[in-house]
Order: structure tokens, then C-alpha cells, then sequence
């Protein structure tokens, strides 16, 4: 049971007035009418399965999979313990955090949906959109309202796009899925240039804030990144710009091919000026109809849920010393906060071993209670399969360190080489070719010395099992794609792809290694990097410069080696 | 015999805010069919081809446009149809979501809308926001069926083209 000691305390967020209560729960009883109607029968699968992906349930290879949403990837102690009691009472005893920041349970029975949807909306929680052809969870960076990078807390934003978009009745039935994410400031920790739209905060020549508008980025079987479709929209006419591009988008995306009907297609297909001049034509007139302007007041009342915490004065503004153990982990854990005495602190769920983002109820208790003595109430989930403690004292971190080193929560890995992203894959997918998971966890072990891992510095591997890059593997600096070659797993290496603010797409080197190579393989390429790369660089950097052909030849040449002489 | 081919499916049209059995008084007529005295249905193809004519006829003219057939191509002749319906070729096809809002915002047609083709319950609320008025259905839609649909959920949080005070609104109003 989670200790009832101590008081939730309630961060700085959103909260549901009665309007977005009544929304919720009214969301709740109709799917749960929908479910009952396929329960009798009345409704066929086929007809069932956009109702129930619209609300986070898919059909998986052993069974259904509930995807809850996570706004923002922004949640409260009470939310986290939420999700742990129905880990504990609907699921095996565990849920798994997405690259879309979301949490998702993989052993649901179709029967609970309607209970565990209103046990959610009972925190605040819900499952709209997660999945289908409609606009998803919005995401953000991590680090929002606890960074002094940033022009200012993109969550504002983000929860207005979360309400537009919420059953919006002319777009919920899309040529496919939407993604939309917003950054604040130069560092990208959101894959902006990754997403279907991404709105990233800006300041004009003049000082005046606003939005830069991305669209068309996407990774799957067709990766692009995305184009600049706006320098600068005006704050109050951002809900119209938006609404323009995805009008463009329902109006003129193909519809014949389903490998083929996303914006990116669409946009790369008819060119970016082109896509630029449709969008605007919209716009325009959303400018003039004037229906969709956002209020600054509005911009505002939402900003006020937002408000920085009171943070404490005068404390120490140095970070304890507490060991080696600590040392390591605050040099890759550990992050710039902008006031003084207090730090980011990103809890990697990658402890190698672990499946990366999967987490026990019992553990999420115990990062609930971390919450509220030590984050005010808050945690993060990241792109990255991560969580992050957004405010924390200097002086609590080695006391935070501790508790998640009890929990297998303390691997000081972040940006790392064992920092890996893997999509469930073959374990648990439908739509996987081979599995990720084991992968990623062999991966992980190679590598799982620490002075290795500092050694290699930032090198992220990224790895799907199968082309739709659920793992973001066109993303990865080492991308890993696994491939089915006449039922037999096989796993393609990718160099040189980027989600951050160089975003690049990864070349695939060529022929995929077999399960039992492909881990040599990567390794190899990691110790061709350490051979050849200069003063400062990091494994993109030296690929950048150096190019594929020497990784080529050394991940092959040992693999053929090893093939002759049996 | 009917020419419309849809004499099985009765048509809900929403009338002074409430969804009732309507008459269908088109006559939805194939391109290569003779046209019938009255009121009639045709495609964006044959109203090209016959444009004057139909014009000429004194009697409603509606049009049905493909899921692929943006509104706009009709021009300026869209003040003079009473009816345009739009075709949901398959339930997942959204684009007419975006055709009927167009119509009544962008275009100001104020006739009927008609939603036909392959669309589910669970859709015709967002129809109705969108701008649609009427619906060709099987006959296990009733009105009552409508009057449910639109009322699951209380609010909105978008602006369309039903003019429907949103959430912010009433936020405001409070």
C-alpha cells in the first residue's frame, strides 16, 4: 500500500474546472456505452476500433493496451499513485512510459476500461486521443518552468492546444495521426523537428513573444524533418494558425495509401512554399472570422496554473558530497535550474537490464512520495523513456540519490550509451517484426560500466522493432531498426541521426545483423569512434566528419572475418 | 420504382433544432439516367456538363460531391443549390468534415447539407457541428438516435460552424 503519511502536495499545473470535469467524465460514459455496445455485440470490431483508439485502447498481440494520456508529460504525486494503484488492480503490477510521454498498460481487459477511465477522470486524467487518426498528446520539453534556457514555461500553450484539440468535430477523423509538440527555447529536448506540427517559442527583432511554426516532420517507413511553415505567428493567432494547417492537411492529404497520408507526405509532396501558401489562405481567413483569436486574458488565466513555485532563498547553491556513487550520477543527471539552490533531476528508467520506461506500482509509489518531500509535488515523463524531478533542493540530492538507488532507479546514465530508447517491439506488439526489448537490454550490458560509458560521453542508440520508429531509431546518433527476413529477427544499424536542435536522419549502413551481431556491431562502431574522433567530440560529431564508410567498414569486415573462419 | 435508389433509407433532417423523418423530395439521378420532373440530385460531373440546363429547370437543384471533391469547385454556382451532399466513401475518410464546415463558413451556403455514405453513429454529432443538416441512414437510426448523439456530450471546446458558445465562452460568462 503507498504510505498515506504524507500529504500530497500539489504542484503548479493545470486543474480541470468544472468545464473540463463535466468534458472528462461525460467522454468516460460515452465510451463506456461504445464499449458495452461491442460487448453485445452491436458494434463489429471494425466499427468499434476508431472509438476505442480515439480513446487509448488498442488491440495488441496478447491483449488490449490502455494508453493514458500524460499532457504535457507533466504529473502530481496523486496522478503517479493513481497510476500505480491501477497497475496494481487492472494490470500486472506495471505500466511503461512512451516516447510520446504517455503511460501505457499492456495486459487490460476491455471490461475494465469503463472503470479505470473514470478511476483516471477522478485525478484529473484521461485517455482521449492517444491513439487514432486525430491530434495526440501534445508534448514539451522536460525541463519547462524549471530551466533558464527557455523565453518562458511552453505548458501554457500546450494546454490550450490540449483543449482545442480535444474532439475538435473536423478533425478527429484524419488521414492519420497528428503529433504536435512545443519547445521554449534554442536547446531542443522535444524532437520538435520530428513532429507532424511543433510550435517552438520565440522573441522577435522587436522583443515581442511568439510562435515559430514547424511542420512535416515524421519518422516511420518515409522520415523527413520538418519545414518552417511561420517564422512568427502573433501570440492570439496561434489557435487559428494551427487549425489552418491541419485544415490543409484533412482537406488535401491522400487517402488511397495509408503509408502515405501523412502531413509529411503531403508537404514534401506539393513542396513547402506551396504547403506555406495553402496554410496561409486558411489562416487569413480564421484571422478575419476572428472566432479561434486567443485572448491574452485567456493566454493568461491558463499561464497563472503554471506559475513558478515559490522557491526558497538562501540556500546552498552547492551540491553536496556524498560519495563516488553520487558523483557519477550527478554528472549525468543532474541539470541547471534557474534559481539558485535548486536543481533538475532526471531519473533515468534504464538501469541496465531494465526494460526502458517500464516501472513497478510499487515503484511509482515510492517516486510519488520522492514528489512530495522533495520535487513539490511534480514529476516529468521525457521522449526519452525518462522522468525528471523538475525542482529540487541542492542539499536533498544525495537524500533523493539514495531513495532511487533502493528503487534501481539511480543508473547514472542520462544522454548516455545505456540512455536507450526501444519501442515494446515484438513482446508485445502487433505490428512488430522483431523484438527490442532483449536488444536493448543486451545493449545495455556491453556497455554497463560506468567509466565506459563516461568515456564514450553523449551517444544515444535509439531502437524500433519494426519501420513504423515507434523507438525513433531515424533519430538515434546509432539507430537500430529491427527487420523480419523470412521469419528469422534481423536488426539494421543507422548512423548519425539526431532529435535534438541538429535534427538529422539517420543512413542505414546496409544488411541487417542477426540477433546474436548486432550488439558486436555496435560496438565495434563505438570503438571505431573512440579511435578516430578529436578533442571534444561526440560519436555525431565524428560521424559527421568522418562519415559512413569507415564505420561500414569495420561493423562488416569482422562480421564477414567471422563468417570465414567459422 | 424509385429512381433514387434510396427509397429504404430514410432521411433525418434537422429542422427548427430538432432532428425528424424528413421527405427526400430529390431525386438522386445517375449521370446516365433521363432527369425526372422535380427536384434533383446530381453529381459534381453531370452538373458541369449540364449546368445551364439544370439552372434553367426552375426546380431545386442539389449536387453530391465525392470525399476528394473540395466545394470550391463548384464557384460561384453554389448559391444556387438547395442541396449539397457529401459522400463519406468509408467512416475512417474525414475530409467532408472540412467540406461542410467550408461550405458554411467560407462559402456562406446556408441550403442543406446531407451526409451520405458510410458514416457511424458516433459521428453524427461532429457532423452537426461542422454544418451538417440532414442524413441519408439506415432505418435503425431514428431520431431519437440523433436527439442522443448530440447530447452525450454538454460542451465544446471548439468554435464551428454550429455557432455553438464553447467552453470558453461560458468560462467568460461566469
Amino acid at each position: 500500500m503507498p504510505d498515506k503519511a504524507l500529504e500530497p502536495v500539489q504542484p503548479r499545473m493545470y486543474r480541470y474546472d468544472e468545464f473540463d470535469a463535466r468534458f472528462v467524465g461525460e467522454r468516460v460514459e460515452q465510451f463506456a456505452s461504445q464499449v458495452e455496445r461491442r460487448l453485445k455485440g452491436e458494434l463489429t470490431e471494425d466499427q468499434f476500433k476508431p472509438l476505442r483508439l480515439m480513446n487509448g485502447l488498442y488491440l495488441q498481440l496478447h491483449a488490449y493496451m490502455l494508453r493514458i494520456a500524460v499532457p504535457y508529460g507533466t504529473l502530481s504525486s496523486r496522478q503517479v499513485r493513481k497510476l500505480a494503484h491501477i497497475a496494481r488492480t487492472y494490470d500486472k503490477n506495471f505500466g511503461h512510459f512512451t516516447t510520446r510521454t504517455n503511460m501505457q498498460f499492456n495486459w487490460i481487459r476491455l471490461v475494465d476500461v469503463p472503470a479505470i477511465q473514470r478511476e483516471l477522470a477522478s485525478v484529473e486524467m484521461h485517455c482521449i486521443q492517444t491513439s487514432g487518426n486525430c491530434v495526440r498528446n501534445t508534448t514539451a520539453d522536460q525541463f519547462a518552468g524549471a530551466t533558464d534556457e527557455e523565453i518562458e514555461d511552453p505548458r501554457p500553450l500546450c494546454e490550450i492546444i490540449r483543449q482545442w484539440s480535444s474532439l475538435h468535430p473536423e478533425f478527429v477523423f484524419l488521414a492519420r495521426k497528428f503529433k504536435i509538440a512545443v519547445g521554449a527555447c534554442a536547446k531542443d529536448r522535444a524532437a520538435l523537428q520530428w513532429h507532424d506540427m511543433a510550435v517552438q517559442v520565440v522573441k522577435n527583432a522587436q522583443g515581442r513573444i511568439g510562435y515559430l511554426v514547424m511542420a512535416g516532420g515524421g519518422m516511420g517507413r518515409t522520415p523527413y524533418v520538418a519545414h518552417v511553415m511561420n517564422e512568427f505567428v502573433e501570440r492570439e493567432d496561434i489557435l487559428a494558425y494551427l487549425e489552418a494547417v491541419l485544415r490543409v492537411y484533412n482537406q488535401d492529404s491522400r487517402r488511397d495509401n495509408i503509408h502515405k497520408q501523412r502531413i509529411k507526405i503531403l508537404i514534401n509532396t506539393i513542396g513547402p512554399e506551396e504547403m506555406r501558401r495553402r496554410v496561409d489562405r486558411e489562416f487569413q481567413e480564421l484571422k478575419r472570422m476572428g472566432t479561434l483569436q486567443l485572448p491574452r486574458e485567456e493566454l493568461a488565466r491558463i499561464a497563472a496554473y503554471f506559475a513558478p513555485p515559490e522557491f526558497e532563498t538562501g540556500l546552498p547553491d552547492a551540491i553536496p558530497d556524498a560519495g563516488p556513487d553520487f558523483a557519477d550520477w550527478v554528472k549525468t543527471n543532474v541539470s541547471k535550474h534557474k534559481a539558485p539552490g535548486y536543481a533538475i533531476a532526471t531519473i533515468t528508467l534504464k538501469t541496465p537490464g531494465q526494460v526502458p520506461g517500464d516501472c513497478s506500482s510499487e515503484q511509482m509509489d515510492a517516486i510519488a512520495d520522492i514528489m512530495d518531500e522533495f520535487s513539490l509535488g511534480e514529476v516529468r515523463v521525457t521522449h526519452e523513456q525518462n522522468l525528471t524531478l523538475p525542482h529540487v533542493r541542492k542539499k536533498d540530492l544525495p537524500a533523493i540519490h539514495a531513495r532511487l538507488k533502493a528503487l534501481d532507479f539511480a543508473a547514472p546514465n542520462a544522454g548516455l550509451i545505456t540512455d536507450i530508447i526501444a519501442c515494446p517491439g515484438l513482446d508485445y506488439c502487433d505490428l512488430a517484426n522483431a523484438r527490442s526489448i532483449p536488444i536493448a537490454q543486451k545493449i545495455a550490458r556491453r556497455f554497463e560500466n560506468l567509466d565506459r560509458q563516461h568515456q564514450i560521453g553523449e551517444l544515444k542508440i535509439k531502437m524500433s522493432g519494426c519501420i513504423n520508429a515507434c523507438g525513433h531509431h531515424h533519430a538515434g546518433h546509432i539507430g537500430i531498426l529491427g527487420v523480419d527476413k523470412k521469419g528469422v529477427e534481423f536488426y539494421q544499424l543507422l548512423l548519425g541521426g539526431s532529435g535534438a536542435e541538429d535534427a538529422a536522419i539517420g543512413a542505414i549502413m546496409g544488411p541487417g545483423f542477426g540477433e546474436h551481431e548486432i550488439v558486436d556491431a555496435v560496438e565495434r562502431v563505438v570503438n571505431l569512434y573512440i579511435r578516430e574522433r578529436k578533442d571534444g567530440e561526440r560519436f555525431l560529431d565524428t560521424y559527421r566528419r568522418i562519415g559512413m564508410e569507415p564505420f561500414k567498414n569495420v561493423a562488416y569486415r569482422e562480421q564477414l572475418y567471422a563468417a570465414h573462419t567459422g | 420504382m424509385s429512381l433514387t435508389g434510396n427509397s429504404f433509407m430514410p432521411l433525418i433532417r434537422v429542422e427548427g433544432g430538432k432532428p425528424r423523418i424528413a421527405t427526400d423530395a430529390y431525386a438522386a439521378v445517375a449521370d446516365d439516367a433521363a432527369l425526372p420532373e422535380g427536384a434533383v440530385l446530381v453529381s459534381l460531373a453531370r452538373f458541369r456538363k449540364e449546368r445551364e440546363q439544370l439552372l434553367a429547370r426552375n426546380t431545386p437543384v442539389g449536387v453530391t460531391l465525392q470525399a476528394g471533391e473540395n466545394p470550391e469547385l463548384l464557384g460561384d454556382d453554389v448559391s444556387r443549390l438547395s442541396l449539397v451532399a457529401l459522400e463519406f466513401p468509408k467512416f475512417r475518410d474525414g475530409r467532408a468534415f472540412s467540406w461542410a464546415r467550408m461550405l458554411r463558413t467560407r462559402l456562406g451556403f446556408t441550403g442543406e447539407i446531407r451526409a451520405v455514405g458510410d458514416f457511424l453513429y458516433d459521428q453524427v454529432n461532429y457532423q452537426h457541428r461542422v454544418g451538417f443538416d440532414a442524413w441519408l441512414v439506415p432505418d435503425s437510426f431514428t431520431p431519437e438516435t440523433f436527439e442522443r448523439a448530440f447530447h452525450e456530450m454538454t460542451n465544446v471546446y471548439q468554435p464551428s460552424s454550429d455557432g455553438r458558445k464553447t467552453i470558453r465562452d461560458l468560462r467568460a460568462a461566469r
